[in-house]
C-alpha cells in the first residue's frame, strides 16, 4: 500500500518542488502553507505521514505537531527545515515529530526517511544525532529521572555513528547488531530526547544552532 | 491595611497612609490608631470596590477629619507644639501630593509644584518661628546654591546615564533590526539554496549555492562576541568552506563538545583538513563526513567517505606522504591517527590528548 503523505511549507516553491518529487513514490493527500490551514486539513486527511517545514510564522512546525498530535496521535511527524535555530527544532520533536533532516537531503534519502517514520522509527540526521550527544554528555546536575536524563552507552555509541556518517545498516554492521536493534535504540534516544527535563537541553538550544 | 480603609471610605490608599502619618507626628495618637485598626481590619472580600469619581470629595472629607483630629488633639494637650505640628503636616501634605499615585497625567507636573512649595512653605513657616525674615532670605539663597551644586556635581552623571539610556536604545534597535532581516533572508534566500542543491545535487550550481548558503549563514548567525567567534565549530566551518569551494564536495560536520581553539585542536583541524581533502580528491565520494568530539581526555576525530577505499598495506606513494601528514600533525602533540580502507569506503580516526607530551 503507497504511504499517504501530506506535505506544509510555507514557501510555494519549495512545495511544488516536493510534491513532484515524492508523487512518484508516495500518495500526496494534501499540502498546506500556513499553520492554521495545515492542522484543519490534516486532521481531515489523515495522512500516514506529515513532512512539515520547522520555521514558519505562527508557530512554526511545532505548532502543527502539538495540535494534531492530541487528537489524531496515529500521524506521524517528520520535521524538514533549512538551516533553524536549534531551539525552534528541539521544540518540533519535543512537540512530538518522530525526525528530523534538512532540507538539503537527497531526494532518495527523503523517500528513504518518509518510509522509516511511517514503520514507527525515528530518524536522525548526523547534525541532530550531535547535537543529542552534546545535550546529554556530561553528568546532569540534577537528574530527575535517571532512566529519561541520561543516555546508554550502547545509545551514545549508535548516535556517535549516525554523527559520523553511517546508515542504520551500516551502524547495525559496524556494532554486530541488527537493524531493528538500531531502530530500538533510536527510538529510545527520541523518547528521552522528548521526555527529558535536562536543563542542559534547553540552554544547549539557545545557545547554538541546529544547521 | 491602609489599603483596606482606603478602599471602604473609598479614597487613594495614600492618602489614609499619610492622615496617620500626620496623626503620629501629633503626638503619637496615630500610631496608636493605627495599630486598633490593624487588629480590627479583616482583608477586603472584593466587591466594596470604589468608584474612581470619588475620590477628590473623599480625600477633602479625610483632609477636614485628620485637621479636626489634630485641633482635638491639641485642646486634650497630646501635642509636641504648634511650631512643630503645623508646618510637619503641610510637608507631609505637600510630600503625599507629590508622591501620590496617578503619574503621568497632565496634571503630574502641576501637582509636583504645588507640592514642592508647600514643602518649601513648611520649611520657611518652621524656620521663620525662630529667625527673621533676612535669616530666612539667605537661608532661601542657601539652599539654591546647594541645588546648584548638586545640579553641577551629579549632572553629568544624570547626562552620562540618559546618553548610554540612548545607546543601549539605539544598540536595541539595531539587533531587532538584524533580527527580522535575518529571519527575511532565512525565510526567501535559504529556501532557495536549499531547493538548487536539491535539485541539482552534484552540479556546479549546488556547488555554488551550497557555498552561498554556508556564508549566508555564517553572516546570519554570526555571534556578536567577537571573543567567542575563535571556536571549534568555527574553524570546521572554515574548513568545509575551503573543501567544498575547491573540490565541489559536500563536508557535513558535526561537532560535539565545541570549545575556544587552541595549538592542539588547530593541529587536529588542520590533520582533518588533509583527510577531507585527500577523501575528497581520491574517493570518487560526493560527500565527506567529519565529526569531532571533544571531552576531558582530549578531541576524537572521524573523516568518512562512502568512496571507492584503498588497499593500506600497499598505497601509493603520494598517499602515503598525505597519510604521513596527517599523522605527523597529530603525532607531535602526543596524538594518533589510523586508517581504515575498505570496498564501503575509508575512515580516518585522529586523536589529541588534552595535556600530552608535546615536541
Amino acid at each position: 500500500m503507497t504511504i499517504r503523505v501530506f506535505v506544509v511549507d510555507d514557501h510555494s516553491i519549495f512545495l511544488s518542488g516536493l510534491r513532484s518529487e515524492l508523487g512518484r513514490s508516495f500518495e500526496i493527500v494534501g499540502e498546506a502553507t500556513d499553520v492554521d490551514e495545515a492542522i484543519e486539513a490534516i486532521r481531515a486527511a489523515k495522512p500516514d505521514v506529515a513532512l512539515v517545514d520547522v520555521h514558519m510564522p505562527g508557530g512554526g512546525g511545532a505548532a502543527i505537531v502539538a495540535a494534531v498530535t492530541k487528537d489524531r496521535p496515529e500521524v506521524k511527524f517528520l520535521a524538514l527545515s533549512v538551516s533553524d535555530a536549534a531551539e525552534d527544532v528541539i521544540a518540533v520533536i519535543r512537540a512530538g515529530a518522530r525526525g528530523y533532516v534538512t532540507k538539503t537531503i537527497s531526494p532518495a534519502d527523503l523517500a528513504d526517511a518518509i518510509r522509516r517514520i511511517n514503520e514507527g522509527d525515528a530518524v536522525f540526521s548526523p547534525r541532530l544525532a550531535g547535537f543529542v550527544l552534546d545535550a546529554f554528555g556530561g553528568e546532569a546536575t540534577t537528574i530527575a529521572d535517571p532512566e529519561l536524563d541520561q543516555l546508554t552507552p550502547r545509545e551514545r555509541e549508535v548516535l556517535r555513528l549516525i554523527a559520523r556518517g553511517y546508515s542504520y545498516r551500516e551502524v547495525a554492521k559496524q556494532l554486530q547488531l541488527s537493524v531493528k536493534t538500531i531502530e530500538t535504540h533510536v527510538s529510545a534516544v527520541l523518547r528521552k530526547l522528548q521526555l527529558t527535563s535536562r536543563y542542559e537541553l534547553a540552554r544547549w538550544a539557545t545557545e547554538r544552532r541546529i544547521v | 491595611m491602609a489599603g483596606g480603609l482606603a478602599e471602604r471610605i473609598g479614597v487613594d490608599p495614600i492618602v489614609i497612609r499619610f492622615s496617620f502619618v500626620v496623626l503620629g507626628l501629633a503626638g503619637g495618637a496615630g500610631v496608636f490608631l493605627y495599630g486598633l485598626l490593624w487588629m480590627l481590619s479583616v482583608e477586603p472580600n472584593g466587591h466594596a470596590v470604589p468608584s474612581p469619581g470619588r475620590g477628590v470629595r473623599s480625600t477633602v472629607a479625610v483632609a477636614f477629619i485628620v485637621v479636626g483630629a489634630l485641633l482635638i488633639l491639641r485642646s486634650l494637650g497630646i501635642w509636641f507644639g504648634d511650631a512643630i505640628v503645623w508646618p510637619a503636616a503641610l510637608a507631609a501634605t505637600g510630600s503625599a501630593i507629590i508622591w501620590s499615585r496617578t503619574r503621568g497625567t497632565p496634571t503630574a507636573v502641576l501637582r509636583i509644584i504645588a507640592g514642592a512649595l508647600m514643602i518649601a512653605g513648611a520649611v520657611a513657616l518652621f524656620l521663620g518661628q525662630y529667625t527673621s525674615v533676612n535669616t530666612v532670605r539667605n537661608l532661601i539663597f542657601a539652599i539654591g546654591v546647594t541645588i546648584a551644586a548638586a545640579a553641577l556635581l551629579l549632572g553629568p552623571w544624570i547626562w552620562g546615564f540618559g546618553k548610554r539610556l540612548a545607546e543601549e536604545q539605539r544598540d536595541r534597535i539595531r539587533s531587532e533590526e538584524r533580527a527580522d532581516m535575518a529571519a527575511h533572508l532565512h525565510d526567501s534566500v535559504l529556501q532557495t539554496l536549499a531547493l538548487i542543491q536539491r535539485s541539482d545535487s552534484s552540479g556546479e550550481a549546488a556547488s555554488l549555492a551550497r557555498r552561498q548558503e554556508r556564508e549566508l549563514r555564517a553572516w546570519l548567525y554570526r555571534r556578536s562576541d567577537p571573543k567567542q567567534r575563535d571556536m571549534l565549530n568555527d574553524a570546521l566551518d572554515a574548513l568545509a568552506l575551503r573543501v567544498e569551494e575547491r573540490y565541489r564536495v559536500r563536508v557535513d560536520g558535526v561537532v560535539v563538545g565545541d570549545r575556544p581553539m587552541d595549538e592542539r585542536l588547530k593541529a587536529l583541524v588542520d590533520a582533518c583538513g588533509e583527510a577531507v581533502t585527500n577523501a575528497a580528491r581520491h574517493s570518487g565520494a560526493d560527500a565527506v563526513s567529519l565529526y569531532i568530539e571533544t571531552d576531558a581526555s582530549g578531541a576524537t576525530a572521524y573523516v568518512r567517505d562512502q568512496g571507492k577505499g584503498f588497499d593500506t598495506a600497499a598505497v601509493p606513494s603520494d598517499r602515503r606522504g598525505i597519510a604521513d601528514s596527517i599523522r605527523g600533525r597529530v603525532e607531535r602533540f602526543g596524538g594518533t591517527a589510523s586508517i581504515t580502507s575498505g570496498p564501503e569506503g575509508t575512515e580516518v580516526q585522529l586523536f589529541v590528548p588534552r595535556n600530552g607530551n608535546s615536541g
